[in-house]
């Protein structure tokens, strides 16, 4: 028979018992919905931990050190390098890092303990340099207020935590400004090389540095909820943002500086470590490897992050095998379904027989209206799923808002997702057909015309 | 179509046994039949003497367990399943004695069914069903379903879905076994008019004597599932 003629016979005889296939076809719908509402919960679980990540700038970064390894932080043995001759982390050392193919930006990395002065009052804290480039990262997607209107803008993002330090009213202190006070280095022996113009860079490193207290009046622009990161051990500790530039400009003593003035290998100016961004997580190993091969120390979590696309590997397969629990149920109904029809039906086999219906007919038929109740159910299944997420983002952040939680998107039905399942309700329709439509095309059409 | 010497049907030392846990059930058993090409005959004999067994062998609905059927030239038996569906759509036209129309359908979607299931191109159906209903003469009740037809009405139906693939082959199982004594005479009229106009080979059961012998050209007398008598006309 041919296709059409196929399909027309089909939707006919599934007219017929409307009632039935309807209720059979919702089941079909209900497991399918079961399917797409896990799936999407685990895709959409996945998404927001990839992005919250990836804001957090862990993944897309690597920390170069001059050392082979940072103090601390344990790498595992196959990926350590031999190794090699120190090579001082100074500015033609960031330029060629710079260079690197796939090499967003690098910045030094500066942090520094202050005294905040507002109203009157100290406070202290750790300030933290961010790059110009976080402005459109993510990071800051929540952000009261505005990001800093320039890379030299006197202007200050407060971490909330921070901000209620300052104020109950947080809202109020956008628009005020505030003191920090810090330790300046000063060279006593100054370099004339380029490093003498970054902050970052240790001034001084011949022969040595004294410390002197300044003073400088921020703008406060923004509060942000979250506390965002760029890398490890960088401005996500501080509670205090003021744009990198800023940052460099006032030569503010760090944490490591004593350690690192007499460390330095080859008496020009050198960096602690410097922040080497990438443009995709993807990109991080070979450019980890070409780092090395320059002779320089790296770290990175790349380790962690092949850990994490496992653990949602293993639970995304976990949540379809959960939600495909239902679908199989419903698969008994359409078998329990077509089983009947071929009951009532019996009559009407043989008189197709007689007519001269092959087995092939018979069967197709039966594969047919298997099929239509899969793709019918697959596409309101599909929608009932969606709508379970809908519901089910709506509640978790209501509960996330009460307990003074930013809101978050936990579900996300990719339309890889939508095509896989109504597929997979097709697939698994067919191959619950494949019974009933084998014993129909079976029947003997002698015994089927004689069925009353 | 015949094979050389004019024969349309021939049945061969033809059985059909059926076991019925230790007993034999010997529904048609050693029969031998010639049927020629354009021949109306009648298979006559009382419930249970296997005649529409025979029937439903030469219609390619069943196969013998012992002989052969020959039909066309091809022994039926050394067809597979697919073969045998196809000689039943295109060779052979059925008529039972329960219509056996869909009730679901109209008369035009019943009559179009053969049409469907041997791939007739969709243009040419339209004028395949009305033609076959014109011959019946139930052209004006295309759009009328089973249930709002008189038996005659039907039968003449289920006639007229026999007809529509242009079978060579006409087997009929009591026509006229559910229809009153002047209905089952009208039908029996359009066999017969069907069988001198398109000259085709109609094979009917029946238990009825007098029919058979005013319309038959031969009947074939069945007891048992044995062939009592071949031809005669008392």
């Amino acid at each position: 028979m041919k296709a059409g003629d196929l399909g027309e016979l089909a939707l006919r005889n599934l007219r017929e018992a409307v009632l039935r296939n309807s209720l059979t076809t919702l089941g079909v719908a209900v497991g399918v919905a079961s399917l797409v509402a896990m799936v999407s919960l685990g895709v959409g679980l996945q998404e927001l931990a990839t992005k919250r990540l990836s804001n957090s700038g862990l993944f897309d970064t690597v920390l170069v050190t001059a050392r082979r390894n940072v103090p601390g932080m344990r790498r595992p043995a196959a990926n350590s390098s031999p190794p090699k001759a120190e090579r001082a982390l100074d500015d033609g050392a960031r330029k060629e890092l710079e260079h690197l193919p796939n090499v967003v930006e690098v910045y030094p990395q500066i942090r520094f303990p202050t005294e905040v002065r507002y109203n009157g009052s100290p406070y202290s804290t750790i300030v933290a340099g961010v790059p110009d480039s976080a402005r459109g990262n993510g990071s800051y997607d929540g952000l009261q207020g505005s990001f800093f209107s320039g890379p030299k803008a006197d202007e200050a993002i407060l971490q909330i935590e921070f901000a209620k330090d300052l104020s109950e009213q947080t809202a109020t202190l956008i628009g005020k400004d505030l003191v920090v006070r810090y330790a300046e280095r000063q060279a006593l022996a100054p370099q004339t090389g380029t490093g003498g113009t970054n902050g970052g860079a240790n001034d001084g490193a011949d022969g040595g540095f004294s410390i002197v207290p300044r003073e400088k009046k921020l703008r406060i622009v923004g509060i942000v909820e979250t506390e965002p990161a760029a890398g490890f051990g960088g401005f996500g500790s501080g509670r205090l943002l003021i744009p990198l530039e800023v940052a460099s400009a006032l030569r503010a003593a760090q944490v490591n500086d004593l350690r690192d003035a007499v460390r330095a290998p080859t008496g020009k100016p050198a960096y602690a470590s410097l922040t080497v961004r990438a443009k995709s997580p993807s990109q991080i190993e070979t450019i980890e490897n070409a780092i090395k091969t320059m002779g320089f120390g790296t770290f990175s979590l790349l380790d962690a992050s092949r850990s994490l696309r496992l653990f949602f590997t293993i639970f995304d397969a976990l949540l379809f095998i959960f939600g495909s629990l239902a679908l199989a149920v419903a698969t008994l109904g359409i078998i329990n379904t077509l089983v009947m029809a071929i009951l009532e039906r019996r009559r009407e086999i043989g008189i197709l027989k007689a007519l001269g219906a092959a087995d092939r007919d018979v069967k197709q038929l039966f594969f047919v209206e298997a099929g239509v109740m899969g793709l019918f159910g697959g596409i309101l299944g599909v929608g009932f799923g969606w709508f379970i997420g809908r519901a089910l983002t709506w509640g978790t952040n209501i509960y996330l808002h009460r307990q003074n939680l930013p809101s978050a998107h936990v579900f996300s039905v990719p339309w890889w997702l939508v095509l896989l399942s109504i597929l997979f309700s097709v697939g698994v329709s067919l191959a619950a057909g494949l019974y009933p439509a084998t014993r129909a095309a079976r029947l003997n059409p002698v015994e089927a015309l004689r069925y009353e | 179509m015949t094979t050389g010497d004019g024969v349309a049907v021939r049945a061969q030392q033809v059985s059909r046994h059926y076991e019925m846990g230790t007993a034999v059930i010997r529904a048609v058993d050693d029969v031998t039949l010639q049927i020629r090409a354009g021949e109306f005959v009648a298979l006559l004999g009382s419930s249970g003497s296997g005649k529409s067994t025979l029937l439903n062998l030469m219609a390619g609905l069943d196969r013998p367990t012992g002989g052969a059927i020959f039909a066309n030239g091809r022994n039926l038996s050394e067809l597979n399943s697919l073969e045998l569906a196809r000689y039943r759509s295109r060779t052979v036209g059925m008529v039972f004695q329960s219509f056996n129309l869909l009730p679901r359908m109209t008369l035009e979607e019943n009559v179009e069914l053969p049409l469907r299931l041997a791939e007739v191109d969709r243009a040419e159906r339209g004028g395949r069903v009305q033609e076959a209903l014109e011959r019946v003469r139930l052209e004006k009740r295309l759009t009328h379903r089973p249930s709002e037809l008189s038996g005659g009405e039907q039968q003449r139906a289920a006639l007229a879905r026999a007809l529509v693939n242009r079978p060579t082959l006409l087997f009929a199982d009591e026509p006229t076994g559910n229809l009153d004594s002047a209905t089952g005479e009208s039908i029996m009229l359009l066999l017969k008019e069907i069988q001198q106009k398109l000259g085709m080979t109609i094979v009917m059961v029946t238990h009825e004597r007098p029919l058979a012998e005013r319309f038959a050209d031969r009947i074939a007398a069945l007891a048992d599932g044995k062939l009592l008598t071949d031809g005669v006309k008392s």
